[in-house]
């Protein structure tokens, strides 16, 4: 029984952004406030699992032609990477820097170490999330 | 590393060698090469006999080998060594010049034979020739197994493997009591040296491990030299070749049960229990023995069982012979020493007239095909050379002069008869059993030479009876039992040539400290000594041991004579079968393939573990301070809880079950909320969501539940078990709160409030610590969902169909 879900559709359409932006912001939040690169990466996996519901397996593919098994991989690689900066500079494994740097356009800005680290860990979260449930859902 | 060091392990090289003679010089039979070796370690022995220990001199030198657990590889060559050394390698010779012409060289696995016979050999050396008590257990294993593998030759025979095992179980069994024994005596002493040991006896005897020690060792010893109960192995390893049976389980192997209680009577005679166990077993296995072998058939058979009655001889002798480190006085010491000494003597000589009846009846069975005496009969003029070795060997295993076999039994019976004398151990009461067992058993020991002896060589030559032409035997298979043969007419007529040379030396190392001021022991063997009393029990052998014969027609029907089996061996094999099938029910009984099974074990087991604990060291205890005030809310929140956790197991809808289990969640996650851990009810929250997901998408494949029926029994077990569970970590969990608070124990969490900003520049102190203070949690639980997604992938995507090839 094939319906047409226009309503979900064009719902799903806005809020899918609206999921994603917020789970940008969590992402980003994460230092100092709720959030981080595992809820950061839940959300954003729920935001690609409503395209999913609301639209058929195959158009979602086609616009997010993402392999997500190599994003687990790329998400390990920069954690891990980030992890042994800090052996190359002297220090223990995991060592983590950060700095106050003055940025023109957005004023001064903190950089640290542990927002490449949670990147990785927000890549493998959403990766493994769809991985797992698209393997799933595919299944005959 | 000397060269006595080397002589040990020279047939171990040898034996890395034999295939490669075997394999590229078929045209020689490869015993050939294996026969210099032990001529030129008998040679050497001799050497060593003459230069050192027949003046009473040792060899000793050590070699490390694991020098922080005191295993030193030392080796230590006295007079009972030397003696040991010389019959190991003297008789190994001639056993291996007997097999080059009993084997076939192109029908037999020569390779095989003579590989596991080297490695019998250097076993044994090592055995006796070891002081260090672990390398005396190596070794000791190494002959129950070279041994194993020799009786299993002819591996395609299921006798040979039931003969095999049985050794093998039987023989391992004592040598790890045996490992027990020596472990204790370490603990007593703190050296694994035997000479050390010997040193400090009377720390030993002090000891209230004694007895378990002794009774370990003696385990030992009596299971490798076949004593009673123990002996039921030796009859079934004669499906061995009979080079094998003659060297291993006549000569060699089996006195190395006697050799381990002569080498330990300095260390554990003197007590009454030693002397009342090893005469006792001694006798009894003496008496047994000879019953046991007039009921054979088998030729082999009377002679193993005749090897296990003459063991028992020569360990009642041992037995006897303790008595002397008892007293002290010069006198009564003389007359139990004269019980070594014919211990000694009688060792020999068993290795001299049972190693060429062995080789003998190996020729009447290689050239007639059979060893039955229902069967055989009248070889006498057919096989002239083999009747003469046999006349001889059986007439001195019978006791009748001039042959060694008949000296050693006068000397029997002398010692047996002043056992009685022994004026301790309740000897006054129990003494008198001593030779009255002796003499009748002496009365079987003729009887079944005779049978032996007649069955075989008189009567009428039937040649239907046979599958071959029955010839004699080749000169070669004869030149090794005619050497022992000569051997025991030798020492039948000069017996001294041996006193000085080898049975005083020996005496002087199994009684070390008896003989003080440099005064030696004097051994003076006479082939006769006048009419005593013993002489008159050798006439009343004769002559009973002759008129059983004469009527044996007449008791043969009897019902006992006709069972050729030991009434042990059933118990043996039903206790062996009983092990297996024991075993597999009780493995059925607790491994049922049912999970649920598994999952109560270890719950019941937890629970128990942990309220046995709570209860021994009386840790149950209620929180009374510094607990937090209850607001309402908690109090409907918890209501919830225990509603929706109740509800659970009543439902028989798999997809309701799955939204309550979401509701249970998403309260946990209102929890979090209200302890104030945001991040943790958005995590909640999501993979919450994420999980319910997944389980309506699993569970849409699986069929619906259906109303389970069990017994209310094990529904009311389960719900005690689920009952224990949870109260057991309630309780776990209010006494540890209370243990934290009675203590004052400080968090840890000061440190990461103070810190958060300080040294990782953030205000979230969860994520701080998740990707900062311990990162390396973080890595890994991120490495386990990855592993978890390609294991996903892994059972889906790649499942197989049943078609492809594995």
């Amino acid at each position: 029984m094939k319906t047409n879900n226009l309503l979900l559709q064009s719902v799903t359409q806005v809020v899918t952004f609206l999921i994603f932006a917020f789970s940008i912001y969590l992402f980003f939040a994460g230092h100092n406030n709720p959030g981080g690169g595992f809820i950061g990466g839940l959300m954003t996996a729920s935001a690609l699992l409503l395209l999913y519901l609301a639209f058929d397996i195959q158009s979602i593919k086609k616009a997010l032609a993402f392999n997500y098994v190599n994003i687990i991989a790329i998400g390990l690689i920069i954690s891990l990477a980030t992890g042994m900066v800090s052996m190359f500079l002297g220090g223990p494994f995991l060592n983590q820097y950060d700095q106050y740097v003055h940025v023109p356009l957005f004023g001064e800005v903190h950089l640290t170490t542990a927002v490449p680290f949670d990147l990785g860990i927000y890549l493998v979260v959403v990766a493994i999330a769809l991985v797992i449930i698209l393997a799933i859902g595919e299944d005959a | 590393m000397t060269f006595l060091h080397w002589a040990i392990i020279s047939p171990f090289l040898l034996a890395i060698l034999i295939p490669f003679f075997y394999r590229y010089i078929p045209k020689i039979h490869t015993g050939w090469f294996v026969f210099i070796l032990p001529l030129a370690l008998f040679g050497y022995f001799m050497q060593q006999m003459l230069q050192t220990t027949s003046q009473g001199g040792v060899v000793e030198a050590s070699a490390p080998w694991v020098p922080s657990l005191q295993i030193f590889y030392t080796v230590y060559l006295d007079g009972l060594s030397i003696l040991f050394a010389l019959l190991i390698t003297g008789i190994g010779a001639l056993v291996v010049l007997y097999s080059i012409y009993y084997l076939d060289k192109k029908k037999e696995a020569l390779n095989n034979f003579y590989v596991y016979l080297l490695m019998f050999m250097g076993a044994m050396l090592g055995v006796i020739i070891s002081d260090n008590m672990i390398v005396l257990y190596v070794f000791w294993e190494l002959t129950s197994l070279s041994s194993a593998l020799l009786i299993s030759y002819w591996f395609q025979r299921d006798k040979s493997i039931y003969g095999a095992q049985k050794s093998m179980l039987i023989t391992v069994f004592g040598g790890f009591a045996m490992l027990g024994g020596f472990a204790i005596l370490y603990s007593i002493t703190g050296t694994f040296s035997i000479q050390e040991t010997i040193a400090s006896a009377d720390l030993v005897m002090a000891s209230n491990l004694f007895i378990p020690a002794m009774i370990l060792v003696l385990l030992g010893a009596f299971t490798k030299s076949a004593q009673f109960p123990f002996h039921i192995w030796l009859p079934d390893a004669m499906e061995a070749p009979t080079p094998v049976s003659a060297y291993l389980h006549s000569a060699t192997m089996v006195k190395a049960g006697l050799y381990l209680v002569a080498r330990f009577t300095p260390v554990f005679a003197g007590v009454p229990e030693w002397f009342w166990i090893v005469s006792g077993v001694g006798l009894f296995t003496l008496f047994w023995g000879s019953l046991s072998a007039v009921r054979q058939k088998d030729l082999k058979g009377i002679l193993a069982f005749s090897t296990i009655s003459q063991l028992g001889l020569i360990m009642s002798l041992l037995g006897v012979g303790s008595a002397s480190l008892y007293f002290n006085d010069g006198v009564e010491n003389a007359l139990y020493h004269a019980a070594i000494m014919t211990a000694i003597f009688h060792l020999i000589n068993h290795a001299t007239f049972k190693g060429s009846l062995f080789m003998a009846i190996g020729i009447i069975d290689h050239e007639t095909g059979t060893r039955d005496i229902n069967r055989l009969g009248g070889l006498m003029t057919i096989m002239p050379v083999t009747f003469t070795i046999t006349l001889i060997g059986a007439a001195s295993m019978a006791g009748i002069p001039p042959f060694n076999g008949f000296i050693s039994k006068e000397m029997f019976f002398t010692g047996m008869l002043e056992a009685m004398e022994i004026s301790a151990w309740n000897m006054q009461t129990f003494g008198i059993l001593f030779p009255v067992i002796a003499w009748v058993a002496s009365i079987f020991t003729f009887l079944y030479c005779l049978i032996l002896f007649f069955k075989t060589f008189t009567g009428k030559f039937k040649p239907e009876n046979f599958d071959k032409h029955v010839h004699e035997a080749p000169i070669g298979m004869l030149i090794s039992p005619i050497i022992l043969v000569v051997l025991v007419i030798v020492f039948g007529l000069f017996p001294n040539l041996l006193a000085y040379s080898l049975i005083e030396p020996a005496m002087q190392s199994i009684l070390p400290g008896v003989m003080t001021g440099g005064e030696r022991f004097y051994v003076d063997i006479y082939l006769w000594h006048g009419f005593e009393l013993e002489l008159f029990m050798t006439m009343g052998v004769i002559a009973l041991g002759t008129l059983l014969f004469i009527y044996m027609k007449k008791w043969s029907s009897l019902a006992i004579y006709k069972k050729e089996s030991d009434i042990l061996n059933p118990l043996y094999d039903g206790s062996l079968s009983a092990l297996v099938t024991g075993s597999q029910k009780i493995t059925r009984a607790q491994i049922t393939g049912r999970l649920r099974d598994y999952l109560a074990y270890m719950s019941i087991f937890i629970v128990l573990l942990l309220a046995y604990t709570m209860f021994r060291y009386d840790a149950f205890s209620m929180p009374t301070e510094n607990i937090s005030p209850i607001p309402g809310y908690m109090w409907v929140l918890v209501l919830l809880f225990i509603l929706t956790t109740v509800v659970v197991p009543f439902i028989n809808d798999r997809m309701a079950v799955i939204i309550i289990v979401g509701a249970l969640g998403f309260l946990v996650a209102i929890f979090f909320v209200a302890f104030r851990a945001p991040d943790l009810a958005l995590t909640q929250f999501l993979i919450e969501t994420v999980v319910v997901v997944l389980f309506l998408l699993a569970f849409k494949h699986l069929p619906n539940l259906k109303k389970e029926r069990t017994k209310p029994r094990i529904q009311v077990t389960n719900a005690i078990i689920s009952v224990g569970v949870g109260v057991m970590v309630t309780l776990i969990g209010l006494s540890s709160y209370a243990f934290r608070q009675e203590n004052g124990l400080e968090s840890i969490s000061q440190y990461f409030i103070d810190n958060s900003y300080e040294l990782a520049a953030g205000e979230n102190m969860v994520n701080v610590i998740l990707v900062d203070f311990r990162g390396l949690d973080t890595i890994l639980e991120v490495l386990v969902l990855a592993i978890a997604a390609l294991g996903v992938i892994t059972l889906i995507k790649l499942r197989m169909t049943g078609r492809e090839d594995v």
